[in-house]
């Protein structure tokens, strides 16, 4: 059987074809090494790059709002925390999927996700959309089960704004609300789920030291969106705690003496100008802003003929009345047409050529000096005094104590009010008769006076010193400017001018005849000294003048405004008020009574120039609801 | 000579050259072994990684059935050659049979009938016909003069056996395993002395056809070609993988991220990366480094197979030995290209790297037979003259 020992015939031959592939093959994976060369080294840092975008999320966080307190560290405005969802679109797969969801276990309404939809389109892909505030424990819980569905969603907790004192110090603690969407376009860190923006009050003014810097979490993920783990986190810089000036127990205790009235009273320490309480009534719950206010309340807030929104305190415009007898004296002094002895008769009325100015009730004083016109209240007395010293001088005066002048009050909305000059009066074509200057010394016309503006008159008035108001203590711990006395001037005015001033005001509250007689200090060794005002809310009617102009009979709006400026103590002048009952009738009936309880309280417990250093108990208001 | 006694001749025991089992034991390349196992040791690491560092779920079990292999692989390399050259059209009609049967009871994957579980092992016929493919054209040209591969007429028969399986394997469909069938198939010839020009013109035939053939694709073959010229402009959909890929060659670097550190592999941005994707692991974990490192195991693999062609005494060893070391080289060439985004996305495993056990029986089956032409390089056969 002829068996062929080995096929040498086609032996080369395939050798060299196994030799050209394998040559090829050579080839064909020199060219996958080149090509693991440039994807690897070349291209390193690209593809570096790219993995740690994969796999590294990072997410900005709000910082936590800082504290408003009072003086003596008692939360006026605090932080609560709560559980809310948010979502990172960007470690989600399909973002319809998550929403759908999501919202098997949290329903969203149509509006809400239209709104998350919104969100999402104009967000940068680091800071987080809100999709549901104020989570339920059950739905936070109903969240945390069902993660693996729920890529990208993140349950977080978060702070609400609290407001402890609520409506008692709405109008100066201020509130906060969501940014809108263009602040929220403008600055991207408002976007932020939990960034809140200060309104009014406090919460605006110190809205930069209250908001704090943005932290950020960065966390590995997966594919799924799933983190893997917390690489690293930074809590941000969390806001500065504001001190306001104010003594809660002292505001209480405003709020509680105004009642049922609409008014505002403001005590100031009247030798800094900070403010120790401010209410304006009625108020509004500011917790409400938060969330979003009813359009119900809101409705009627805005029905509410007492204007519970308006800071009454700072920018409730009235006519002073008689408490502008001061500054009308004080003018008069500077300018030498009145002297502290000079001697002026009240017969009941002043004849101005046609038309007769009248004293209240029409009773005559006779020859009275400024002391004892301050203390009866004596309009005819001031008439003259007004008509001699002329309305420019009166106007220069007036801002000099604080009245129709920008005060640098620390808070928003302020209104400097209005005192009126010739120039005023040319400029919006008023035709100033003799008659108006006359009406000028009783405080009515056109002078418009903020209950803040008239507490800082009271208080340049007892101290001498040209003191602002604010309401700003500390911030993050630090003294600011003007707590202390030394960082005021004194005002540009006779010390012995402001001494009979003061002598007149004396008088008001502690002689028998005086205007305020009945609410004087009950404190032994403390007097204080002040001045009432009962102001026309508008010219009277033939009808009205056919009454008493502070007759009871008149409807509401029609009562004249009762007002009320003093000081104590009058040997050491520590604490300035400013009261007015709107349509409360008599300053000496409505307002009056309100500061001496005031002025009763701060003589007693004394808040001025202390404080409770910062570092003690500054917690949040609450747990987690 | 009459051609019966030569025909007969074939299917006689071997006599002259039989040797004893502990001989048999003895030829059989160690060092191709070893590179075999080295390799399954990669895969093993690999496996290790892609569970997050833990052996299960996919480790333990792989090396498993690695070891099964590899006894496999050593008892087919005891396996005279010449009985393997006896049964391989048998074999060849198998695999034809095990195909028509997969389209018909196969388990479907990926929208694709490819796997069937015989005895608990999963099997991919497609795999199992590529061998047997090598094998019966080994057979086939193993009896052809020079004189009879210039005949067309001759090599007619070769190409319908070529072409029968590729069309039953795109019919699966599965396109990057029919066009590794027909590439095969084309070495096979190749080493059989077919003329280049021959292929040339297949080669034309095919370019023309190709655009034709396009339309009859499959929507998620012809997505995969549109992926691959394009993969950015979906990032998120088939173009990922490829994106995903891509980043995790490039940020291992030049000396890698470090074992069970490469952040796309532990993070999960590459889906099913234990199987297809597998050597993207070891290339973000060790860099270019390993990267080559790996090539180099590969390739060494590459190497012996061809060496065991090159030694082979017999055409029909030559030729198996050839077809077997480059359907290795197809596996490992598709898959590194794919990975690395030079060719369309495609099914196609690193063989002893990737996580399953089709490929792995597929190829170790080969390897046994590629030992078995290494154990009996110098067997005789009987000439037969056509």
């Amino acid at each position: 059987m002829p068996f062929m020992k080995r096929d040498t015939k086609g032996r080369p031959a395939f050798t060299r074809r196994a030799a050209l592939i394998g040559l090829a093959q050579l080839g064909i994976f020199g060219a996958i090494g080149t090509r693991l060369y440039k994807l690897q080294v070349t291209e390193h840092g690209k593809y570096a790059l790219l993995a740690q975008a994969n796999s590294i999320s990072e997410r900005l966080v709000a910082p936590e709002r800082g504290l408003i307190t009072d003086r003596f560290g008692v939360i006026l405005a605090g932080n609560q925390q709560h559980w809310r969802a948010l979502f990172m679109a960007a470690q989600a797969p399909d973002t319809q999927t998550v929403l759908d969801n999501f919202s098997k276990l949290v329903p969203l309404s149509a509006d809400e996700r239209a709104r998350i939809m919104a969100d999402l389109g104009d967000r940068p892909q680091y800071i987080p959309v809100m999709l549901k505030d104020f989570l339920e424990w059950p739905e936070m819980a109903a969240i945390e089960v069902n993660t693996p569905n729920l890529p990208g969603v993140i349950v977080e907790v978060g702070s609400t704004r609290v407001y402890p004192f609520g409506p008692d110090l709405a109008h100066v603690v201020g509130y906060v609300a969501r940014p809108d969407q263009k602040e929220a376009s403008v600055n991207t860190v408002l976007a932020l789920p939990g960034m809140r923006i200060g309104r009014t009050g406090a919460e605006a003014a110190q809205d930069d030291s209250l908001r704090g810097e943005p932290g950020f979490v960065q966390t590995e993920t997966n594919v799924h969106g799933e983190v893997v783990r917390q690489v690293a986190h930074d809590p941000g810089i969390a806001g500065k705690i504001v001190t306001l000036a104010i003594d809660s127990g002292l505001q209480s205790l405003a709020v509680q003496s105004l009642g049922a009235n609409a008014g505002a009273a403001v005590v100031l320490d009247a030798t800094n100008g900070e403010i120790l309480a401010m209410a304006s009534n009625p108020s509004f719950d500011p917790s409400l802003f938060d969330k979003g206010v009813p359009a119900d309340v809101w409705n009627g807030w805005m029905a509410d003929p007492m204007h519970p929104l308006q800071n009454k305190a700072t920018s409730g415009l009235f006519a002073p009345g008689s408490t502008f007898k001061p500054t009308v004296a004080l003018a008069a002094l500077k300018a030498g047409s009145l002297t502290p002895d000079s001697v002026l008769t009240c017969t009941g009325s002043f004849t101005l050529g046609d038309h007769t100015f009248w004293c209240d009730n029409h009773v005559a004083h006779g020859s009275i000096t400024l002391t004892t016109a301050l203390q009866v209240s004596c309009d005819v007395f001031f008439y003259q005094v007004a008509l001699g010293v002329g309305v420019d001088r009166i106007a220069e005066m007036a801002q000099q104590l604080g009245i129709g002048t920008d005060l640098g009050l620390d808070l928003p909305n302020a209104s400097p009010g209005l005192v009126p000059t010739i120039a005023w009066a040319r400029e919006r074509g008023i035709h100033w008769a003799p008659g108006n200057t006359v009406v000028q010394g009783i405080g009515q016309g056109y002078t418009q006076v903020t209950p803040i503006a008239q507490a800082t008159m009271i208080a340049r008035i007892a101290s001498g010193m040209a003191v602002g108001p604010h309401v700003t203590r500390r911030v993050g711990g630090d003294l600011q400017d003007g707590a202390d006395p030394g960082d005021w001037e004194p005002l540009d005015i006779d010390d012995r001018h402001l001494a009979v001033i003061r002598q007149g005001l004396f008088e008001v509250v502690n002689t028998p005849s005086g205007t305020a007689y009945a609410d004087r200090l009950m404190i032994p060794g403390v007097q204080m000294a002040g001045k009432t005002g009962t102001a026309q809310v508008h010219n009277a009617t033939a009808a009205e003048k056919a009454k008493n102009f502070n007759d009871a009979t008149l409807a509401w709006a029609d009562r004249p405004n009762g007002l009320f400026v003093g000081f104590a103590p009058y040997d050491a002048p520590k604490y300035a008020v400013a009261v007015i009952i709107e349509h409360g009738l008599w300053g000496a009936i409505s307002a009056a009574p309100v500061a001496r309880d005031l002025m009763t309280y701060a003589i007693q417990n004394d808040p001025a120039g202390r404080d409770k250093p910062l570092g003690t108990q500054v917690s949040d208001a609450g747990a987690p609801s | 000579m009459g051609m019966n006694n030569y025909s007969l001749s074939l299917h006689r025991p071997f006599r002259d050259r039989s040797f004893g089992l502990v001989r048999k034991f003895l030829r059989v390349n160690w060092l191709f072994v070893i590179c075999v196992c080295a390799l399954a040791g990669v895969g093993y690491t690999a496996l290790y990684s892609a569970a997050g560092g833990s052996p299960q779920p996919y480790a333990n079990g792989q090396i498993f059935r690695f070891f099964t292999a590899l006894l496999m692989m050593l008892a087919i390399a005891m396996v005279d050659i010449r009985v393997i050259a006896k049964v391989s059209w048998v074999t060849y009609v198998i695999g034809l049979v095990l195909l028509v049967v997969v389209m018909k009871f196969g388990h479907t994957g990926l929208g694709a009938k490819r796997w069937m579980t015989i005895g608990g092992v999963e099997i991919q016929p497609s795999e199992l016909m590529k061998l047997f493919l090598v094998l019966a054209l080994a057979s086939y040209f193993h009896k052809a003069t020079f004189e009879r591969i210039g005949n067309p007429f001759f090599l007619l028969p070769a190409v319908l056996t070529i072409l029968v399986p590729v069309a039953l394997i795109l019919k699966e469909p599965n396109l990057g395993t029919a066009v590794i069938t027909a590439l095969l198939g084309a070495t096979v010839m190749a080493g059989a002395g077919v003329r280049w020009w021959k292929f040339a013109i297949v080669i034309l035939v095919i370019g023309v056809a190709a655009p034709v053939l396009y339309h009859h694709l499959h929507d998620y073959q012809r997505e995969r070609i549109v992926t691959f010229m394009n993969p950015g402009s979906d990032p998120l959909g088939a173009g990922y993988n490829i994106i995903q890929s891509k980043i995790a060659l490039g940020s291992g670097g030049f000396g890698g991220q470090g074992f069970l550190h490469g952040t796309q592999n532990q993070l999960n941005f590459l889906p099913e990366k234990q199987t297809d994707f597998v050597f993207t692991i070891i290339a973000e974990e060790f860099g270019f480094l390993g990267s080559v490192a790996v090539l180099g195991l590969l390739f060494s693999v590459v190497l012996i197979a061809l060496y065991t062609a090159v030694r082979s005494e017999h055409q029909f060893g030559r030729l198996v030995a050839l077809g077997i070391g480059m359907n290795f080289f197809l596996y490992c060439a598709v898959n590194l290209s794919m990975v690395m985004g030079l060719i369309p996305v495609g099914g196609v495993p690193l063989p002893l790297i990737s996580y399953g056990g089709s490929a792995l029986t597929a190829v170790m089956l080969g390897f046994g037979v590629l030992m078995s032409v290494h154990v009996h390089r110098d067997a005789e056969f009987a000439v037969e003259e056509f």
